[in-house]
C-alpha cells in the first residue's frame, strides 16, 4: 500500500519533449512508472523514445487511459497547463515547475476546486513510492520501499531525510514534495491524513520550513488525528528575518512564521523534533 | 522585486491613484528645482531607499523655504539611513523624492497583498495610519479589516463598501475613496504585485484621499511579463555580491558569518546555515547553487563566496540528484586551478554518482577535509573555526 501513486498510475507527462521534460521521462520510465503519454502542442503523433506524444491533454487521456499527470511545462505557460491536466479529467497532477507567477497559482487553486483532482507542487521535487513509481526529479536509488511516509516542503532536504532513513534501515511507504511555493496544491494536512488512514505507514516524517503557517496548522491536525508516531524537522531556524517574507506577509499569520513557533507548535502535540538535520536518523531508531 | 516609492508613484499616477504632487532628485540642484516648480511651501524631502522606517532615521524632513529645503537636501543625499528595516549598517541615500506638504485631517493605513492561506487577495485597512502596522497587528489587531477578494470575481463594490464603511471615510471622500481602492486593485493585479502598501493615505482637510506614501514590491516570477518593472531594478540598493551571484542564476544572500557554505536546494541550504550555527559558528552566507548546477556555476559560487574577506573556511554540503556528484567535483577542481583558495574546504556529498566524484576529487590532489555525513561535517567546522 502506498498514498497517491502505485504500479497501477498511468502517467502522462507535459513538456515531454523539452531538454528537462526528456532528462526526468527518461529517469521516470528506468525507475519502473508506467509512462504511456506525453503532450507537446504542435508535435502529436510523434514519439519521445517508445513514448507517444500528443497535442492536448485531451487526446492523450482519450488514446491512453493517463490518471496522472508532471508538469515539466516552463513557468509562463504552467498555470494553463495544470488547468488543461484538471479539465482533461486527469486525477492527479504533480507540477515540478519552479517560477510560476503567485497569481497564477492564485487562479489555479480556485479553479481546480470545484475540480475532482489533486495537485502536488508546484516547485516540488515530486512523489515517489519505492519500487512502485516515481513521478518526478528524485533520485530513484536513494529511497527503498518500507513502511515511513515523508512529507517536506524541499527538495534536496527531502533526500536527505529519505537518504537518513534508508541508511538506519527504514524504507518509505510513500515520499510527497509538496514544493515552497506560497500557494500550493496538496498540504502537509492532505498527506498526514493519508498515511494515517494508510495501513501500510507505521511512521510519518514531516520537514517544514520557516515562513507561512502551514506547519502549525498540522501539528494540530495531528494532535487530534494521527495516531502514528511523528518526527518532525524546520529548516531556517537561524535565518536572518525579513530577508524573504515582506512584512505585510508576516501580519497575516500573526506571530506565526517563525521557526522557533513551529517547532514550538509541533512539539506541544508529541512529534519529536530533530534540533538538527543530522540527527533524524538516530531519532527514527529511537521512534520507529 | 522592490521598487523606490518614487517609482511606485508613477505607477500610482498611471493608474488614476492620487498622490502629492513631486518628483525625484538625484543632485541638490535638482531638489531645488523640483521644490522651485511646486510652488508653495512646505515642501516634503523624503529619502529614496528600499526600505521602510525612513522618517524615524532622519530620511524625511519638511521644510517651510526654499533655503530649507536645499540645506535638507544636501544633509540626506549621501547620508547613511539607519532604520529598523536596513540592519544597523544602514543604507546611503543616493536619490531623494521632493512633494508638496498637504493640510492632513487623518492618516490611514491601506494595503493589498495574496493570501496564501486562502488564494484570495486580501485587502488590509486601519484607521491606525502612520504607525508601524506590525505594532497594530499584535496590540490592537480588532483594528485592522481584512476585505478577502477572490481573483476570479476581481474588485466588486461590496467590498469597497466593506473596506470604506470599516474605516468610517466621511461622506463627502467617499467616492474618491472607493475610486482610490479600485485603481489601487487594478494596478495591483496588473503588475503581479505581492505586496501594494500605503502608509498613511491620507484624508486632508479639503476631503481628498491621497496616497502620502507607496510601496509596490512586484512578484520576482512574473518580471518576464513586466519589462517596464525590470527597468526599475536599482542596482545602487542591492548588495553587489548578490547582484554578481545572480548574473550566474545563483541564489546567494550575504551573512555576517565566516563560514562560507555552498548547498544544492534551498531547504538543504537553510538546514546547512542551522547545522554551522548549531556547531558554535556563524554562516557568511546563503547560497543554492539549484538543482540543475554545471561546473561553472560552481566555479562562480567559489568566487563569490571568497570575495567576501570574512570568510574563514568553506563548507560544500551537496545531495546529488540532478546535480550529480562528478558535476560538482570537476567543478570543485576547475575553480580551485583558476582561483587561489586558501581557506580550508570541508566537503560532504551524498546521492548520484556519490563514488566517482570522490574518485575526482581524491584524483586532484586538491587538500579537501571530507566529511563522513552532515554530524561529522559540524564537527570539522566547529574545529576549524575555534
Amino acid at each position: 500500500m502506498s498514498i497517491f501513486v502505485d504500479k497501477n498510475t498511468k502517467l502522462v507527462v507535459q513538456g515531454i519533449t523539452g531538454k528537462e521534460g526528456m532528462f526526468h521521462t527518461r529517469n521516470c520510465i528506468d525507475y519502473g512508472t508506467n509512462v504511456v503519454a506525453g503532450v507537446t502542442p504542435g508535435k502529436g503523433g510523434q514519439k519521445m523514445d517508445e513514448v507517444p506524444v500528443f497535442n492536448t491533454v485531451k487526446q492523450a487521456v482519450g488514446e491512453t487511459g493517463a490518471n496522472a499527470s508532471m508538469i515539466m511545462v516552463p513557468p509562463p505557460f504552467a498555470a494553463d497547463a495544470i488547468m488543461e491536466a484538471a479539465d482533461s479529467g486527469v486525477a492527479l497532477i504533480v507540477a515540478i515547475t519552479e517560477g510560476i507567477p503567485v497569481m497564477d497559482m492564485m487562479k489555479v487553486k480556485n479553479y481546480l476546486k470545484d475540480k475532482d483532482c489533486r495537485l502536488i507542487g508546484p516547485n516540488c521535487p515530486g512523489i515517489i513510492t519505492p519500487g512502485e513509481c516515481k513521478i518526478g526529479i528524485q533520485p530513484g536509488p536513494v529511497h527503498n520501499p518500507g513502511t515511513i511516509g515523508v512529507v517536506s516542503r524541499s527538495g534536496t532536504l527531502t533526500y536527505e531525510a529519505v537518504h537518513q532513513l534508508t541508511q538506519n534501515g527504514f524504507g518509505q511507504s510513500t515520499v510527497v514534495g509538496i514544493g515552497g511555493d506560497p500557494v500550493n496544491g496538496t498540504n502537509f494536512i492532505d498527506c498526514l491524513d493519508a498515511f494515517q488512514k494508510d495501513d501500510a505507514t507505521t511512521g510519518i516524517i514531516m520537514v517544514g520550513e520557516i515562513g507561512g503557517d502551514a506547519e502549525e496548522q498540522a501539528a494540530e491536525f495531528i494532535k487530534a488525528n494521527v495516531t502514528k508516531p511523528v518526527i518532525g524537522f524546520i529548516a531556517g531556524l537561524t535565518a536572518p528575518p525579513g530577508r524573504r517574507m515582506g512584512h505585510a506577509g508576516a501580519i497575516i499569520s500573526g506571530k506565526s512564521g517563525t521557526g522557533q513557533s513551529k517547532v514550538e507548535a509541533m512539539k506541544a502535540v508529541g512529534i519529536h523534533v530533530c534540533d538538527t538535520l543530522g540527527v533524524m536518523g538516530a531519532i527514527a531508531r529511537d521512534v520507529f | 522585486m522592490k521598487i523606490h516609492e518614487y517609482q511606485a508613484k508613477e505607477l500610482f499616477r498611471k493608474f488614476d491613484v492620487p498622490v502629492p504632487e513631486g518628483s525625484a532628485a538625484f543632485t541638490v540642484e535638482e531638489a531645488v528645482d523640483v521644490a522651485g516648480t511646486l510652488g508653495e511651501f512646505p515642501v516634503v524631502v523624503k529619502a529614496q531607499i528600499h526600505a521602510g522606517g525612513r522618517g524615524k532615521g532622519g530620511g524625511v524632513k519638511i521644510a517651510g523655504d526654499i533655503e530649507e529645503a536645499k540645506s535638507y537636501a544636501s544633509q540626506i543625499l549621501g547620508m547613511n539611513l539607519v532604520t529598523h528595516q536596513t540592519g544597523p549598517e544602514g543604507k546611503v541615500v543616493q536619490k531623494l523624492l521632493i512633494e508638496q506638504g498637504l493640510a492632513i485631517d487623518k492618516e490611514l493605513y491601506l494595503s493589498i497583498l495574496p493570501d496564501r492561506a486562502t488564494a484570495k487577495n486580501v485587502i488590509m485597512a486601519s484607521e491606525a495610519g502612520g504607525m508601524n502596522i506590525e505594532e497594530v497587528a499584535e496590540k490592537t489587531p480588532e483594528k485592522i479589516i481584512k476585505v478577502f477578494v477572490d481573483p476570479m470575481l476581481g474588485i466588486q463594490g461590496y467590498h469597497l463598501r466593506e473596506a470604506m464603511f470599516g474605516l468610517n471615510i466621511p461622506k463627502p471622500a467617499m467616492k474618491e475613496f472607493s475610486k482610490l481602492l479600485k485603481n489601487l486593485y487594478n494596478l495591483f493585479v496588473k503588475y503581479d504585485c505581492s505586496l501594494v502598501e500605503i502608509n498613511p493615505l491620507v484624508l486632508t482637510k479639503d476631503d481628498r484621499v491621497i496616497a502620502l506614501d507607496a510601496k509596490v514590491d512586484v512578484d520576482s516570477n512574473a518580471l518576464y511579463r513586466h519589462p517596464d518593472i525590470v527597468e526599475y531594478r536599482d542596482l545602487d540598493e542591492e548588495d553587489p555580491l548578490e547582484v554578481e551571484a545572480s548574473k550566474y542564476n545563483l541564489n546567494y544572500i550575504n551573512l555576517d558569518g565566516n563560514v562560507g557554505n555552498m548547498v544544492n536546494g534551498a531547504g538543504l541550504a537553510m538546514a546547512t546555515m542551522d547545522m554551522i550555527k548549531t556547531a558554535g559558528a556563524s554562516p557568511a552566507n546563503f547560497l543554492d547553487v539549484g538543482g540543475g548546477a554545471n561546473a561553472e556555476q560552481i566555479e562562480n559560487g567559489f568566487r563569490i563566496i571568497l570575495s567576501d574577506p570574512n570568510v574563514k573556511c568553506i563548507l560544500i554540503n551537496i545531495f546529488g540528484g540532478i546535480l550529480r556528484c562528478d558535476t560538482l567535483s570537476e567543478g570543485i577542481v576547475q575553480a580551485a586551478k583558476k582561483i587561489n583558495i586558501e581557506v580550508p574546504v570541508v566537503i560532504r556529498m551524498e546521492g548520484t554518482n556519490v563514488e566517482r566524484g570522490r574518485e575526482i576529487l581524491a584524483e586532484s590532489g586538491m587538500e579537501l577535509i571530507n566529511a563522513v555525513d552532515l554530524n561529522d561535517a559540524a564537527a570539522k567546522i566547529a574545529e576549524i573555526v575555534n
